[in-house]
């Protein structure tokens, strides 16, 4: 087993924000092609602000950790403020992450970014509630 | 909290009475095996005794056995040094999918230096069936490599009828015993096999030493070049501690064998049983009978093995898991993989090895700890969220 850093070890044994949203306003799911691991992320957007942010990850300690973080990070902010998540900001807020492991931080902030690019297209679509 | 050790074939606890015999060796009989001096003499003869109860453990004669570093070093020195020696003979080598990496590997090696290496399927129990490997036989082929027993999936190779057919066909046939020898008994004159690989640690022996054995008469070309300690097969000063360690370890598997897998077995089966009874999808891997005494694997669906591997240990259970997350490598497990099982089932492998100290009270803890360890993971798997939205669908 890597040895992970204290940070990552809350972020693994209790999780922030996991979970689905109901009729959220984008979801983005990012699957990982070296180990085959999946994350998606559920946002709701109010004023161009991610009001709330929620998760499901299959994968290893990191992939969960790495999520409950990006989801941490990400709540509140901007919707700009938030595609500049990037994987390295990520690891850098866990107090960094075994070298064999960082593409599951690319998991994350790819995943989170996907769900806020699916609303701002919904969004250019004319902004039509497709309530589904 | 109750501590439960349950990864015995990652490595398994020294015995106290392995470590009492090793002691004097660490300390005044400290001479080199190969000096004329009494204090050489001191040393020799407790690694010769060893050798003895470690041919002893296996049904083999005591001139046939080499020591060496690791069961790692064994499969190296079988596969690299057998296939080397014969290599006017023929340049072909078989073994199975799912050997060991150091069965594996040293075959890749092999080819990188011109041979070619034929590997034999498995089932989805993981088991070889004979008649595959007589027909990836040819007239060049110079060595069978098949294991004894999966360290992984547990299951054990019929390794008698294999090597019926090897003896047919006169070519020479190593197991790669290093899960078995010490565990389950094993006779090599029985069996009929030609050399055969072990590890002390396996058995409550010490880290760092293993052994070949090598029926006589079949050339060996040595890994190492140096001095002739083990009659010019393997170089190097050896590690007599270790040896004596080795020694005593395989002299008390072979007494307390039918014991030791009796009472194994019980606590296997119970995880075996119960397992699959308290927690939904999950299969067992392996063969369901034909398998090692301490040994339970399963995949849990939907979720993956490191997170599973983690949330166990912080509640003090220690296992292990075939998982691409967990390897070095990020690959899944090729084992599991050559059974048949897709990508997103090995992600939840997870492998139960008992030793002799588990009690059937670790066992009660591992069944009331895991189901909530894999609900919480599963809580979290979008894996598993798309499973039981597509079956209310359906419903
Ligand atoms: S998700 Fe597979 S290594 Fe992290």
């Amino acid at each position: 087993m890597p040895v992970y850093s204290e940070k990552v070890m809350d972020h693994f044994t209790n999780p922030r924000n996991v979970g689905e949203i109901e009729n959220p306003d984008g979801v983005g799911e990012e699957g990982n092609p070296i180990c085959g691991d999946m994350m998606t992320f559920y946002i709701k957007v109010k004023d161009n602000r991610l009001e709330d942010v929620k998760f499901k990850t299959f994968g290893c300690g990191a992939a969960i950790a790495v999520s409950s973080m990006v989801s941490e990070m990400a709540k509140g902010k901007t919707l700009e403020e938030a595609m500049k998540i990037t994987p390295k900001s990520v690891a850098d807020e866990l107090e960094g992450l075994p070298k064999n492991k960082f593409h599951c931080s690319n998991l994350g902030a790819q995943a989170l970014h996907k769900a806020i690019q699916e609303y701002l297209k919904k969004q250019k679509k004319g902004g039509e509630d497709n309530g589904k | 909290m109750r501590e439960v050790y349950l990864d015995n074939t990652a490595s398994a606890p020294l015995l106290p009475e392995v470590r009492e015999a090793m002691m004097p060796y660490l300390g005044d009989i400290f001479g080199n095996p190969s000096s004329l001096h009494n204090w050489g003499d001191g040393a020799r003869e407790a690694m010769e005794a060893a050798r003895g109860q470690v041919a002893q453990l296996i049904g083999a004669s005591t001139d046939e056995m080499i020591f060496t570093g690791s069961g790692t070093e064994s499969n190296n020195l079988a596969i690299k040094g057998l296939a080397l020696a014969q290599q006017n003979k023929g340049k072909h080598v078989v073994v199975s999918a799912i050997e060991h990496f150091s069965v594996l590997h040293s075959a890749r090696t092999l080819a990188k230096w011109g041979f070619e290496v034929s590997e034999v399927p498995v089932d989805k129990y993981g088991a070889v069936d004979p008649d595959d490997v007589r027909r990836n036989l040819r007239d060049d082929t110079v060595l069978v490599s098949i294991m004894h027993a999966n360290g992984e999936v547990g299951t054990i190779q019929p390794i008698g009828e294999i090597a019926a057919v090897t003896r047919e066909r006169k070519v020479l046939f190593h197991t790669d015993a290093v899960a078995t020898a010490g565990t389950i008994p094993i006779n090599v004159t029985e069996v009929g096999v030609d050399a055969l690989s072990l590890a002390a640690n396996q058995f409550y022996g010490p880290k760092g030493v293993g052994a070949l054995w090598v029926r006589k008469g079949a050339r060996i070309i040595p890994l190492l070049d140096g001095g002739i300690q083990e009659e010019g097969r393997r170089a190097g000063t050896e590690n007599v501690p270790a040896i004596v360690g080795l020694g005593k370890a395989a002299e008390l598997a072979k007494a307390h064998m039918t014991e030791r897998m009796k009472r194994l077995s019980g606590l296997r089966d119970r995880l075996l049983r119960e397992v699959p009874e308290r927690i939904e999808h999950v299969v067992v891997t392996g063969h369901p009978r034909n398998r090692l005494p301490g040994h339970a694997s399963f995949c849990v669906e939907f979720i993956e093995g490191e997170s599973m591997l983690m949330l166990l240990s912080s509640k003090r259970i220690a296992v292990s898991s075939g998982s691409a997350c967990t390897s070095r490598a990020l690959k899944a497990s090729h084992v599991l993989i050559a059974m048949g099982l897709s990508h997103e089932i090995a992600q939840g492998s997870i492998l139960f090895t008992i030793g002799i100290d588990n009690t059937d009270q670790d066992m009660d803890y591992v069944l009331e700890t895991m189901p909530p360890v894999v609900d919480r993971l599963r809580q979290m798997s979008p894996l598993y969220a798309r499973f039981t939205k597509a079956s209310k669908g359906g419903n």
